[in-house]
């Protein structure tokens, strides 16, 4: 692919992030954010493709589309008259909250620039991505990182508890 | 690129294995028992904290895997603290655990118990992912045991606040540590000191960015210590949650956090602090916040008529008086924290152990209800004013020598080094503050032994809260007269952080 489709690719992408974030904040039914949070996390998904991320990608559209996004929009569909609700998503801290993602932003952009073009550039980690990136990641986690892996699982069995003592009903 | 296991041994991780098994077997014992036997769990889970104990003290040091687990002075000295003030805070939940958690007694302890394996990973780790994934295994078992009371929605608002806070702090944590890696190429802490250093020549270039890490980094740790501008969860977390889980709280995931901390700070970052890093220097940055921490939790908890709230900004005071002992990078400073932080343990769950005893018993947090009770319960009233003075400092409790020690190691390391002068105000302020927590711990101690009425409430123990109350009562009594065991182990805590003295 050529350098100018990657940038034709990238920016139809930011656009659809960009648009759709917009509309999971401020679309009045909840349902319809639903659905534009989905579309928002598939466009991310399409950015890490672009950075030759598959495995992030894989997991984005996993863990987010998959699982979070289509559990979420489960739960308005349960929940009874929740999707045909009109609701209001801003209140008095809305104008703040611009403020703060404007500055956010701001800052972001100044850091990334400044470093990119002070540092980065120059250091082995700006190179692309090997291409067999899945593999060495799946051999990591199995030799170097091995411990981790182990303790991530008793994290989660501690989460699985805990969700089961807490949402269990009591008959006492 | 070379894939191996690093090398590893496993007998290294034995405590950690062994309660993790023990957790599930308390799971299981309480299932097999058909939770009829009130008590039998908590003892049951006493005793695996207790051959934990045994196990880490025949344990070696040295390296179990890669960096990701080694055991030196340090992760020793914490894996102590965290089993400490777990053994106490089980040990005062038995009458929650008789009274309100009646379905779930196998869960409550055994949660507890996993919750302390995060902290021991923790500790002995020394690489951002495997630190990461402790602290994480440390916060997750305590945010189901903050709301586990069901049907009360003060329990049910702290758990849902501090899980709230805890993602969002995880979050913040997560990205500064992203930072780190991107910056440094590297998350095992040594190689990240050495590249750290490399970096250090280019500052000027990654100066933002760094600083924005760093900010990042202590604000997520920030929330997890509360210290202010991050502490405004504590006290309604520790406030609803059962008194034995704001206890572990406020000292376990303390401890946790301050491990971590060192071991991002003073060991990855170390080139990081002093003057001649600016801007990017965490030390004036750490400072600042412990100034704040001393002020807003020794101001706040005077106003406080509930006595887990009080407890709530006592102990975001306390961490500021720690952090004191964190930026004095000197042969005292880490030293300092070890040892403050021990009898914190003691002087802290302690009081709360009490607090726990007492409202068992009337049911009420309230620091008036404590009226008269040294007539009534003297045993209750002394015990806790003991441990309320060891948190003010009062010689000789070990709370006396703690802070000693961390002003000490902090005015040493400014009249060896003129450009740290600055820590002579953090210092000033910590004393001052010294002084205005006496206001609120000397309140309680007033309302119990001078008041004219006796108190209708008399208090029993029950033989684990009896335990408890009394190792802490010698704990405060014997390290505070007999240091010297502990201020050796935890001159050894200094030697494991590789400090470059000035």
């Amino acid at each position: 692919m050529a350098v100018g489709d990657v940038g034709i690719v990238f920016w139809i992408l930011s656009v659809a992030i960009i648009v759709s974030a917009c509309m999971v904040v401020s679309l009045r039914n909840i349902f319809h954010c639903a659905l534009a949070l989905i579309l928002c996390l598939f466009a991310v998904a399409g950015i890490f493709i672009l950075l030759g991320a598959e495995f992030l990608a894989a997991a984005q559209v996993l863990i987010y589309v998959g699982a979070v996004a289509i559990l979420m929009i489960f739960a308005i569909m349960l929940t009874s008259n929740l999707a045909a609700k009109k609701i209001t998503q801003t209140n008095e801290n809305a104008l703040v909250g611009l403020l703060v993602c404007v500055f956010f932003t701001l800052v972001g952009w100044v850091l990334l620039k400044k470093t990119y073009e002070g540092i980065w550039s120059h250091l082995e980690l700006a190179r692309p991505l090997p291409s067999d990136n899945i593999l060495t990641l799946g051999k990591y986690l199995m030799t170097q990182y091995a411990l981790p892996f182990e303790v991530v699982s008793i994290l989660l069995l501690a989460a699985m508890i805990g969700a089961i003592v807490l949402a269990r009903k009591e008959n006492a | 690129m070379e894939f191996k296991l690093p090398e590893n041994d496993l007998t290294l991780m034995l405590p950690e294995i062994f309660l993790f098994i023990w957790a599930l077997w308390v799971f299981t014992f309480d299932l097999l028992t058909r939770r009829k036997k009130e008590s039998a769990v908590g003892y049951m889970a006493m005793a695996g904290l207790l051959i934990t104990g045994g196990i880490l003290a025949v344990t070696g040091g040295g390296c179990g895997f890669g960096t990701m687990f080694f055991n030196d002075a340090t992760a020793i000295f914490f894996k102590m603290i965290f089993l400490g003030a777990a053994f106490m805070a089980i040990g005062s939940s038995f009458g929650i655990t008789k009274q309100k958690i009646v379905n779930h007694r196998g869960e409550f302890f055994g949660l507890m118990l996993l919750s302390t394996v995060g902290m021991m990973f923790l500790s002995s780790s020394n690489e951002l992912l495997s630190l990461y994934i402790g602290l994480e295994l440390t916060t997750i078992p305590l945010f189901i045991l903050a709301a586990f009371f069901k049907d009360d929605k003060l329990s049910v608002e702290a758990g849902i606040k501090y899980f709230v806070i805890g993602a969002f702090s995880s979050a913040l944590l997560l990205y500064g540590l992203s930072f780190l890696y991107g910056l440094s190429g590297s998350t095992e802490l040594v190689q990240l000191k050495i590249n750290m250093a490399v970096i250090n020549l280019h500052l000027e270039q990654i100066g933002l960015i760094l600083v924005l890490a760093i900010v990042l980094v202590v604000a997520g740790i920030g929330f997890k210590l509360a210290l202010p501008p991050f502490h405004q969860w504590a006290p309604d977390v520790y406030e609803g949650s059962p008194t034995p889980v704001a206890a572990f709280l406020s000292v376990g995931s303390k401890a946790a956090g301050l491990v971590a901390f060192a071991k991002i700070f003073v060991n990855g970052l170390f080139v990081f602090y002093g003057p001649e890093a600016a801007p990017a220097d965490w030390g004036k940055l750490v400072g600042f916040v412990a100034v704040l921490a001393m002020v807003i939790g020794n101001v706040v908890a005077i106003r406080q008529s509930n006595i887990k709230r009080m407890l709530a900004y006592s102990s975001i005071a306390q961490a500021g008086y720690i952090m004191i002992g964190m930026v004095s990078m000197n042969e005292h400073g880490m030293a300092s924290v070890a040892y403050y932080i021990f009898a914190y343990m003691f002087a802290n769950m302690g009081a709360f152990a009490a607090v726990a005893i007492f409202e068992d018993k009337t049911g009420s947090c309230q620091i008036e209800s404590y009226r008269g009770l040294s007539r009534t319960s003297p045993l209750l009233a002394i015990s806790l004013a003991l441990f309320l003075l060891s948190l003010a400092g009062i010689p000789p409790l070990a709370g006396f020598l703690a802070k000693y020690k961390v002003f000490a190691a902090a005015i040493a390391m400014a009249t060896q080094n003129p450009s740290y002068n600055w820590l002579y105000w953090l210092v000033g302020v910590g004393l001052l503050t010294a002084v205005f927590s006496l206001f609120y711990y000397a309140n309680v101690i007033k309302q119990m032994f001078f008041w004219s009425e006796d108190s209708p409430y008399r208090i029993r123990f029950s033989p684990p809260a009896l335990a408890v109350i009394l190792i802490g009562v010698v704990g405060i009594l014997l390290f505070g007269i007999v240091p010297e065991p502990i201020l050796k182990f935890a001159a050894e805590v200094y030697a494991s952080f590789g400090i470059v003295p000035f």
